[in-house]
């Protein structure tokens, strides 16, 4: 047999190559340099067309330069050829190439493996039910591409299709053991390179004018939520993250140094719940106000923020307490009270003076009442607020009156630090979208606030919420409602339709099933499925042992099930098989179409030790199959007995 | 593929028609294999189309045959300007009878030789084929059986040549096998040149077989045994036609049937009682070519092709 290796290419077999090619890399083009898509586009356009005219691929002199100006784009471009993105376009750029190549068999099968090869690195970018879909189908078609390359059933693109995709049906049952049983590494499915971790969303540890309401307009999901008991109400629900302290007049910041312990009484019965946190590159957990109990790997600061002891890179799930109602720091040290007082001395001097002017005549109460009713009064909550100046809270305290969350919230802050009431800045998310398909709270991006909080004699730190002065129906039923028509929100949270909300809320409860059953499917959940199976307590040995068995168990059914599908194999034909396992042992391999006197003219040939025992059980075996008498049987079992004596 | 069975338990009937294959590999040199294609053919009561230049030796295999099996023989020369009642026949008028006499055309032999039949128009063609496929000529209204057997052998130049009427596919259908002599080889051409021709030759053969003697051998031939497995490979090749994109259309059911009175016929020139996967092999591309056509140029499928499909079926 000649090895296929150096056989010339089937023209009608490139076509399936082009597909390969087009299925493995095209997802790629989303996230890609638009330069390097096009590219890649062009390297395959280009390949069709000299498939589609049978003209002359092209050769080295051309291909080699290509090589290196792609490398060259890539370095340019990402500044290395390793890691995640760098790594991906180089496999588009190659492929793509490769196309221009294929000369041979194995060539192609370069193409294939490279197809595989590709399938999985798009688990790099999205882990989501499309990509998984996607990525189904595409490995079907691959598998066809090396089915139709080794000749394959028929040359029909339909049977080629139906026999591999019962190749990939067949592996399913093996997918699902080695999903369940392969032993878990801590982590996520999918382990990325650190330049993964770039252009999450989310909140930051600083805040400036307009910095929440851009984040609102983004409508990804930040967390999601599954309360042990009833849904708690609305205007409770502030998701904590973090707490600005420090002012520079423009930007608040998080306090980086030593915070003293936070003490916290709990005025309400505790509410658990479960919350499936999304990347968001930072280490706080956005806990409900006010967190009491945190998972072992997390820790409560001084500001009642829960942090995570690393920061969360993948979609991680945790188990949080929170009362709603509480009692925080009465007694606060006099530093951070100090530290919740300072404003920048040369700024917005109109808003210390007001704030100075309520003080003398005024307890903090009252003043509080005072600030939340200038709000009420005559001011607007938009999206699009209008520029401020250097004295930025003057400017919107006493001009312009638009601004979002953070405005109020600034601004806030600053009026009751000029009138000597220690207050904050507290970054977070406000209410979210209860999905009575699943249960689940969902909470987006685009539920971002920021609010106030003031330390009082005797109550310790207590939220206000400014916002809630100015537009209740932010925090009562969302902030779709808020806002007046045509600002910038996600189309997502606009629609109102009934018939399309109820859509996303199954399009979403079928994601989060997906998240918290496949993706989350870490060595805890593992340990309890094989709990439940009978087998507590597994160490990777119990795995493997496991594992082997279970795929040694679907082999053994599997092949139970093709031959019983078989029909009753012939005696006749069964002793011939066996004629020529023992002809094959002697390295005389018989193809199928070859006919049992060439075989034997061949066995004379290059085994003329056999030649005689063979010819015996051949015309044995014609006499016995072809022949007109079905006596023959033991004629035949005789010769084959010689022959494998 | 030249088969020759030295298979003691599988050679066990005598072979009648050894001297005939002897004699006329004697005259034809260097064709024993397509000598026994259109013996097979003859056997298995088909018609035989023979395709190749002019000088390619088509004339005096046909001569041979009709000498060696004894058989009543005429000869037609498709020209241009032949006329359907060349072949079949006139009707004159006998005036001391003052009736109309039949005169039967050349036809009415056991084995006309249709000399380049693509040379005469279609309607002239088709008289002949009718009368193949009828095994009975109709003219004037009234039908006269033609003796049995009755055989065609047409002989036909490549359709490129100037002045010819290619035959259309539905007709070409009607011959069981067509066959290309070809070149002879060195040793066979060298033999020819030092013989100086043959066609003397051939008048000087002596039959071999009586005139009522063939009819009896083709129903032994007919009746070889063809096994169950056996039948399954012939479907399979003929429905592997269908689906092999190197042909425009697949074998007809009648194309099927066809192969497998070849294979039987040449099963039994082997001396065999039973139809082997072999015979079905060695018949297929004389059977098979001028039924199916290339999907490129759509001539005759490439003998490549057939050999091809030959590998992509798998012998049950």
């Amino acid at each position: 047999m000649s090895t296929p290796a150096r056989e010339a290419l089937d023209r009608h077999a490139t076509p399936w190559l082009f597909a390969t090619a087009l299925a493995t890399t095209a997802p790629h083009f989303m996230h890609q340099p638009p330069w390097l898509s096009a590219v890649a586009g062009a390297l395959l356009l280009w390949a069709v067309w000299l498939w589609w005219k049978d003209q002359r691929l092209p050769g080295r002199w051309i291909l080699i330069p290509l090589v290196g100006a792609g490398s060259a784009g890539i370095l340019f471009e990402f500044h290395t050829l390793f890691g995640r993105d760098a790594g991906v376009a180089m496999l588009v750029m190659f492929m793509n190439m490769k196309l221009l190549e294929l000369k041979s068999q194995r060539d192609a099968t370069v193409v294939v493996t490279l197809g595989y090869f590709l399938l999985l690195t798009h688990y790099l970018y999205s882990q989501s039910i499309p990509t998984g879909l996607w990525l189904l189908a595409t490995m079907w078609l691959v598998t066809a591409t090396l089915i139709r390359l080794h000749g394959g059933p028929s040359s029909r693109p339909r049977d080629t299709l139906r026999h591999a995709g019962l190749l990939c049906l067949q592996a399913i049952p093996f997918m699902l053991v080695l999903f369940l049983l392969f032993p878990r590494i801590s982590g996520p499915l999918w382990g990325l390179p650190s330049d993964a971790f770039t252009g999450k969303t989310g909140l930051s540890d600083s805040m400036s004018p307009g910095s929440i309401a851009q984040l609102v307009q983004n409508g990804d999901i930040a967390f999601r939520v599954r309360f042990d008991g009833a849904l708690p109400p609305r205007q409770k629900l502030y998701w904590r993250g973090p707490v600005m302290e420090q002012f520079d007049g423009t930007t608040w910041h998080q306090y980086k140094g030593r915070q003293p312990a936070a003490q916290l009484e709990s005025l309400s019965p505790p509410i658990g719940y479960e919350s499936t946190l999304e990347a968001h590159n930072q280490r706080w957990l956005l806990a409900l106000d006010a967190p009491v109990a945190l998972p072992p790997e997390a820790a409560l600061s001084g500001t009642l923020t829960a942090i995570n002891s690393k920061p969360v890179h993948e979609r991680q799930r945790f188990r949080l307490t929170s009362s709603l109602d509480y009692r925080f720091n009465p007694s606060e040290d006099p530093l951070v009270l100090r530290r919740n007082l300072a404003l920048p001395a040369n700024r917005n001097p109109q808003s210390r003076a007001l704030a100075a002017q309520w003080r003398a005549a005024n307890a903090p109460e009252a003043i509080i009442a005072k600030a939340l009713a200038l709000f009420a009064a005559d001011f607007t909550y938009t999206l699009q607020p209008p520029l401020l100046g250097v004295h930025g809270i003057d400017d919107f305290l006493f001009q312009t009156k638009r601004g979002f969350c953070e405005h109020y919230a600034a601004a806030f802050v600053v009026l009751m630090r000029g009138a000597g009431i220690p207050a904050r800045v507290v970054g977070g998310y406000q209410g979210g979208e209860f999905n009575p398909l699943d249960g689940y709270l969902v909470v987006r991006q685009s539920d971002a606030h920021a609010w106030a909080e003031v330390w009082l004699d005797g109550q310790g730190w207590r939220r206000v919420d400014p916002t809630a002065a100015v537009s209740p129906n932010r925090i009562e039923t969302g902030i779709a409602d808020a806002l007046a028509f045509g600002e910038p929100l996600p189309m997502l949270i606009q629609i109102r339709a009934d018939w399309i909300r109820t859509l996303r809320y199954r399009w979403e409860a079928i994601n989060n099933a997906w998240n918290q059953s496949v993706l989350g499917y870490d060595p805890q959940r593992q340990r309890e499925f094989l709990a439940r199976l009978g087998l507590p307590d597994a160490d990777w040995r119990s795995l493997t042992i496991a594992l082997g068995s279970a795929c040694g168990l679907l082999v053994a059914g599997l092949m139970g099930w093709a031959l019983y599908k078989q029909p009753q194999r012939d005696p006749v034909v069964r002793l011939w098989h066996q004629a020529l396992r023992h002809l094959a042992r002697r390295k005389v391999d018989c193809a199928p179409w070859e006919t049992p006197l060439d075989l034997a003219r061949r066995v004379r040939e290059q085994r003329p030790e056999l030649a005689e025992a063979f010819q015996r059980v051949v015309d044995a075996y014609l006499v016995a199959r072809y022949g007109n008498t079905d006596k023959h049987l033991k004629t035949l079992r005789d010769a084959v007995a010689r022959l494998r004596q | 593929m030249m088969f020759k069975s030295t298979l003691s338990g599988l050679a066990g009937r005598p072979r009648a028609f050894d001297g005939v294959l002897e004699q006329a590999g004697r005259i034809i040199l260097g064709k024993d294999h397509e000598i026994r294609l259109a013996i097979a053919c003859l056997l298995a009561n088909g018609h035989l189309l023979i395709e190749d230049l002019p000088g390619m030796g088509k004339t005096t295999l046909a001569h041979t045959l009709a000498r060696l099996l004894g058989l009543h023989f005429s000869r037609i020369q498709f020209t241009s300007d032949l006329l359907p009642a060349d072949i079949t026949g006139v009707s004159i008028f006998e005036r001391d009878k003052s009736e109309f006499r039949f005169l039967p055309g050349p036809v009415f032999a056991q084995l006309v030789l249709a000399d380049e039949i693509n040379r005469a128009t279609p309607k002239t063609q088709s008289a002949l084929l009718e009368a193949m496929e009828e095994g009975q000529v109709t003219a004037e209204g009234q039908t006269r059986m033609l003796p049995t057997p009755f055989f065609v052998i047409a002989t036909q130049n490549p359709a490129h040549q100037i002045g010819t009427f290619p035959l259309p596919e539905s007709q070409l259908d009607r011959f069981l096998m067509r066959l290309e002599l070809g070149y002879p080889d060195r040793a066979a051409e060298r033999a020819l040149l030092a013989a100086g021709g043959q066609r003397r030759r051939v008048e000087e053969l002596t039959p071999l077989l009586a005139p009522d003697e063939l009819p009896a051998l083709q129903l032994e031939a007919s009746n070889i045994h063809a096994a169950g497995p056996l039948i399954d490979y012939v479907q399979a090749l003929v429905e592997a036609t269908r689906q092999n994109p190197a042909f425009q259309h697949g074998l007809s059911p009648r194309a099927g049937l066809a192969l497998l009175a070849a294979a039987r016929a040449w099963a039994w020139l082997a001396g065999r009682d039973m139809v082997l996967p072999d015979d079905v092999q060695a018949v297929l591309p004389a059977v098979a070519r001028h039924r199916l056509r290339s999907a490129q140029g759509g001539g005759y499928a490439l003998a490549e092709d057939i050999a091809a499909l030959i590998r992509s079926v798998a012998i049950p």
